[in-house]
C-alpha cells in the first residue's frame, strides 16, 4: 500500500441533533484519484466541508500529510495544500479571468506582500498554462461573471491548479455541463491528477466511469468500479435497479 | 452552446468599454482634479471662499476613504466622524495649548492656578491640566499621533471583530456606535473635552499667525497636496493584487478563505487606511477652520460622508472629491438661505443617488463616455465584429 496523503477517522458531526455524518472513516492514498458517490443526504459535501475547515466535526480527526486539519481555519487549511471546489462555481465575478487566476496564486498572501505584488514571469507562464488547460485561454481579460455556467466551473477548477494543491476536492465539478464539456472535464482531471490526490463527489456515475480508478459509496463499504456497480448493496441504495 | 456563448461576448465587448472608460478617468481625472485644487479655484475663489472649499476638501478626506472601504472592501462604516473627530480634537489640543501659553491674560492666570490651562478648563474650574493633554504640547507628538493612533484603533476594532466574523449590517452598527460614544463621551467630559462648544479660538500654529491671508493659502495649498496624495495612494492600493483582494471579499468573502487568504486581516487593513485619512481630514479641517467640535463626531456627519462618497461615486476615489464639494456647498447654500430644508434636502438626494445613480457621478460620466464610445464603434464596422467569447466548445 503506498503513503496515505489523507486520512479520515471516527468523523462525527450532528446539525441540531441530527448527525449528518457518523464514525464516518475516509483514506485517500498519494495521487489516488478516488470518487465518493451516494444518496442524497449521505453527508457527501459535509464530508468535503469538514476536511477543508469549512464545518467543525464534533468528534473524530482529519490528518493531511502530517497536519492535524481539525485544529486549523479554512485559509491556513488551504495553504498547507487542500484546496477546494465548491458545487455552484464560485468565482470572483468582478474580476477577470485573469486576475481570477493570479489571485489564486500561492504565494504573498499577507498584506504588505499583496499590496506591493509585482507580476514575475513565472506567474505569467503559469496562468498562461492554467487557462490553456482549462479551455480559457482566449478569454483571459473577461469578467468572469460573463462566462458560462461551464466555464465558471473550469474557471474554479483553474484556480485551484494555480494554488497547486497536494489534495484536490472537487464537489460536482461536472453538474450543469454538457455532453461534451463532460468529457473535455473527464479529459482535464484525468491530466491533472498526475502528482496529486483528488477526491471529487459525483452523482452522474457516466462522468464517475471515465474517471474513476476507486469509489467510495458514502452509506459504507467501497471498491473498484466494477465491484461497485455489481455490488447488490449499491444498486439498492443508489444506483437503482 | 454557440448561442449561449454569443451574448456573453456582447457583454464582455461592453465591459471592455467601461474599463476603457474608466482607465481613462484614472488617467486624467487626477490631474484634472489637481489643476482644479491647485489653480482653477485659488485663481477664481476670494479668500473667504476658498475657505469654505477648504472646509469641504477636508471633509472629502473621509469620502475617499469611504470609497475604499465600501465601494471596494463592501464594508459599510457609519463611524468616520469617529476618526475625523479623533484627528481634529488632537490637532485643537496642541493648538489650544499654543495659544493659551502665548497669550497674556492666561499666564497671568497660570501663576494662580500653577500651569497655563486652557480658557474653557478655567471656566470649568478644572485646575490641572489633564495627563493626557501634556503631551499634545509637543508638535512632534501631536502629528505621530494624528497619524497612527486612528489607524491603530481602526484596526484593532476592525480586526477583533472581523476576525470573529462579525461584518455587514452588524459592523455598520458598531461603527455607528463608536461615533455616537464620541460624540456622547466629548460632549459630557465638558472641563477637559470643551463640551458642546468644542475646542476653538487659535492663533498660531509654530508660530505662524493662522489669521493671515497668506497662511490660509498655504493651508488650503497643504491640504489639497495631503488629498491628493490620499487618492494617489487609494489608486495604488485598489490596482494593486490587495485591490484585487479586497473586491473579491466584497463578493465572496467565503470564498477568498480557501483561496489562502485572512479576509479579517485584509478587512481591518483597509480599515485602519479609511480611518487615517479621516484623522488627517480632521486636522486639516481643524487648522483651517479654527474649531473641532462634537457636532462633526458624531451619527449625522458619519451619515453625510457616507452621502458624499454615494453621491460622488462609491467606485471612484476622485469622484468622492467632487461628492463632497458639491454636497458641502449645497449645504451652505441651503443653510444660507433656507435652513430648515437641508435636511429634506439631503435625505431626498441620497434617495435620488440610490434609486437612480447607484454608481453616483463618476458611474454617469461613465456612462456617458461608454454611449459616446459604442456610437464611435457602431460607426466603425469591422473593429470589433469577430466574437471575443470563442470558448473551447465553440472551436
Amino acid at each position: 500500500m503506498s503513503e496515505l496523503i489523507l486520512s479520515v477517522e471516527d468523523l462525527t458531526v450532528s446539525f441540531d441533533g441530527f448527525k449528518a455524518v457518523d464514525g464516518l472513516n475516509f483514506y485517500v492514498e498519494k495521487d489516488e484519484l478516488r470518487c465518493v458517490i451516494g444518496p442524497n443526504g449521505a453527508g457527501k459535501t459535509t464530508l468535503l466541508d469538514m476536511i477543508c475547515g469549512k464545518t467543525k466535526p464534533s468528534g473524530g480527526a482529519v490528518r493531511f500529510k502530517n497536519y492535524n486539519l481539525t485544529g486549523m481555519i479554512e485559509y491556513q487549511i488551504t495553504r498547507v495544500g487542500v484546496g477546494r471546489k465548491f458545487q455552484t462555481p464560485s468565482v470572483y465575478e468582478d474580476l477577470t479571468v485573469q486576475e481570477n487566476l493570479e489571485i489564486s496564486y500561492p504565494k504573498r498572501r499577507g498584506i504588505v506582500g499583496s499590496l506591493f505584488f509585482k507580476r514575475e514571469q513565472e506567474l505569467l507562464k503559469k496562468v498562461d498554462q492554467v487557462a490553456e488547460q482549462i479551455f480559457l485561454h482566449e478569454v483571459l481579460r473577461h469578467k468572469a461573471g460573463q462566462l458560462s455556467h461551464g466555464q465558471k466551473q473550469w474557471l474554479e477548477i483553474g484556480m485551484l491548479l494555480m494554488q497547486d494543491p497536494e489534495l484536490l476536492l472537487l464537489d460536482e465539478p461536472v453538474a450543469g455541463m454538457s455532453a461534451r464539456e463532460r468529457e473535455q472535464t473527464a479529459d482535464l482531471l484525468n491530466r491533472i491528477s498526475k502528482g496529486r490526490s483528488i477526491v471529487v463527489i459525483e452523482h452522474d456515475m457516466a462522468f464517475v466511469r471515465m474517471i474513476a480508478h476507486k469509489v467510495t459509496v458514502l452509506h459504507q463499504a467501497e471498491g473498484s468500479m466494477d465491484q461497485v456497480q455489481s455490488d447488490e448493496r449499491v444498486i439498492d441504495v443508489y444506483l437503482g435497479h | 452552446m454557440l448561442d449561449r456563448a454569443r451574448p456573453s461576448a456582447a457583454a464582455a465587448t461592453a465591459s471592455a468599454g467601461s474599463a476603457a472608460s474608466r482607465d481613462w478617468v484614472e488617467k486624467y481625472g487626477l490631474l484634472i482634479l489637481a489643476v482644479l485644487l491647485l489653480a482653477v479655484l485659488p485663481l477664481s475663489l476670494s479668500v473667504f471662499r476658498l475657505g469654505l472649499a477648504a472646509k469641504y476638501l477636508s471633509l472629502a478626506f473621509c469620502a475617499v476613504g469611504i470609497v475604499l472601504i465600501w465601494g471596494y472592501g463592501g464594508i459599510l462604516s457609519l463611524g468616520q466622524g469617529a476618526f475625523f473627530g479623533l484627528g481634529s480634537y488632537m490637532m485643537a489640543m496642541f493648538l489650544k495649548l499654543e495659544s493659551t501659553s502665548a497669550d497674556s491674560s492666561a499666564q497671568a492666570l497660570s501663576s494662580f492656578f500653577g500651569s497655563t490651562l486652557p480658557d474653557f478648563m478655567v471656566w470649568n474650574s478644572v485646575e490641572t491640566l489633564p495627563w493626557w493633554w501634556e503631551p499634545f504640547h509637543h508638535v512632534w507628538f501631536t502629528i505621530p499621533a494624528i497619524l497612527l493612533l486612528p489607524p491603530v484603533l481602526a484596526f484593532v476594532l476592525a480586526y477583533a471583530n472581523f476576525r470573529k466574523r462579525v461584518g455587514g449590517v452588524y459592523f455598520s452598527i458598531i461603527t455607528l456606535s463608536l461615533s455616537a460614544i464620541m460624540s456622547i463621551v466629548i460632549i459630557g467630559q465638558q472641563g477637559v473635552t470643551g463640551g458642546v462648544n468644542g475646542i476653538n479660538d487659535f492663533r498660531t500654529f509654530m508660530g505662524i499667525n493662522l489669521d493671515t491671508d497668506t497662511a490660509k493659502l498655504t493651508m488650503y495649498f497643504v491640504t489639497c497636496v495631503l488629498l491628493l496624495l490620499c487618492v494617489a495612494a487609494g489608486t495604488f492600493i485598489l490596482r494593486s493584487r490587495l485591490g484585487k483582494v479586497l473586491v473579491a471579499i466584497r463578493d465572496k468573502e467565503d470564498r477568498v478563505r480557501f483561496s489562502g487568504y485572512d479576509p479579517a486581516l485584509f478587512k481591518a487593513f483597509i480599515f485602519a487606511v479609511a480611518a487615517l485619512f479621516s484623522s488627517i481630514g480632521g486636522a486639516m479641517f481643524t487648522i483651517q477652520v479654527g474649531l473641532a467640535s462634537p457636532s462633526l463626531v458624531g451619527i449625522q456627519p458619519s451619515i453625510e460622508m457616507v452621502i458624499y462618497a454615494a453621491v460622488g461615486g462609491r467606485l471612484s476615489l476622485i469622484g468622492a472629491v467632487y461628492g463632497a464639494v458639491l454636497v458641502g456647498s449645497a449645504k451652505t447654500f441651503f443653510s444660507e438661505n433656507f435652513v430648515q430644508y437641508w435636511l429634506y434636502f439631503i435625505g431626498g438626494l441620497f434617495i435620488f443617488v440610490v434609486m437612480l445613480l447607484p454608481d453616483g457621478l463618476a458611474g454617469l460620466l461613465g456612462r456617458m463616455r461608454n454611449r459616446v464610445h459604442t456610437k464611435q464603434e457602431a460607426d466603425k464596422p469591422t473593429a470589433q465584429a469577430q466574437p471575443v467569447g470563442s470558448t473551447g466548445i465553440a472551436k
